[in-house]
């Protein structure tokens, strides 16, 4: 058998089996480890297929900065379970299963729909090397990457503007003076 | 029997599998921050989509429009837990069963 086809099986065990530790698990702190398990997964998959900038960047990013953010932010908020004791929709979760199934049925039949109906190899066929995807960002994509400048500036000063909002709320508690 | 192979078709079903994982979580949990989480799933499997049709497809598209996705999650991973911590010092809870005053 060929070794990417085991490998394969591993880590889409491995992935699946994170995914669906965090959704069912009590802890939010368990939840966020399935997550990273699957995280590590997907960056397997993205060297698999000759993307090796953008695992890389998974591993740092995801793996890295946003699942310590989020242990950051869950160690702040505190470990709460018990808030999912009682439904307060009735049959909230048979209804998100059925609907749940009906998308991945409906994913997968319009994903093969596509898949058999277009076919067309064009391109370069590249792998992702740093080389090749600056290239690609820095020539054809250069606009849209100047336009996530925008965003991250505006994300960063949305933040420090939210924490300043809540300090407020907190400090003059409750007595509006606006 | 033929040799078997790993194709884009795999890893199209394994991220269509993780997407509705994400989706159920998205609609069972009442922490806020585990449905952030399942949210994060959900960008994560489109983003597998995407480097393997770009690799089937011979082209590098695929790896950019992930930079791109990865760029705009973590965006919005600073705004929402924010929120969230917001939501937090003001209510002291974190689940969104709670937040329901502006419900009509």
């Amino acid at each position: 058998m060929d070794i990417r086809v085991i490998i394969f099986i591993v880590f889409a065990l491995a992935a699946v089996a994170g995914a669906i530790s965090m959704v069912l698990a009590r802890n939010p702190v368990h939840s966020a480890f399935g997550l990273l398990l699957t995280m590590f997964s997907i960056a397997v998959f993205y060297v698999m297929n000759g993307a090796h900038f953008v695992a890389a960047i998974q591993i740092m990013i995801y793996a890295g900065a946003v699942m310590t953010l989020f242990l950051f932010v869950i160690m702040f908020v505190g470990v709460d379970t018990s808030d999912e004791a009682e439904e307060h929709i009735p049959f909230q979760r048979p209804m998100a299963m059925i609907l749940g199934a009906g998308l991945l049925i409906l994913i997968v039949a319009s994903g093969i729909q596509a898949w058999v109906n277009s076919r067309a190899l064009t391109g370069r066929g590249s792998l992702g090397t740093i080389e090749n995807v600056s290239d690609e960002l820095f020539g054809t994509w250069l606009l849209p990457f100047e336009a996530t400048m925008f965003l991250l500036a505006i994300a960063a000063v949305g933040t420090i503007a939210l924490a300043q909002f809540a300090f407020t709320l907190r400090s003059t508690d409750g007595s509006d003076d606006e | 029997m033929s040799e078997l192979v790993v194709t884009a078709g795999w890893y199209m079903a394994l991220a269509a599998l993780l997407f509705s994982i994400g989706a159920i979580g998205l609609l069972t949990r009442r922490n806020a921050l585990v449905m952030f989480m399942s949210i994060e799933l959900m960008l994560n499997s489109v983003n597998l989509t995407f480097v393997a049709v770009g690799k089937e497809l011979r082209t590098l598209e695929g790896q950019i429009a992930t930079l791109f996705v990865i760029v705009v999650a973590a965006a919005e991973v600073t705004v929402g837990l924010a929120i969230i911590v917001a939501v937090f010092r003001r209510r002291e809870t974190a689940s969104v069963d709670e937040l329901s005053e502006m419900r009509g």
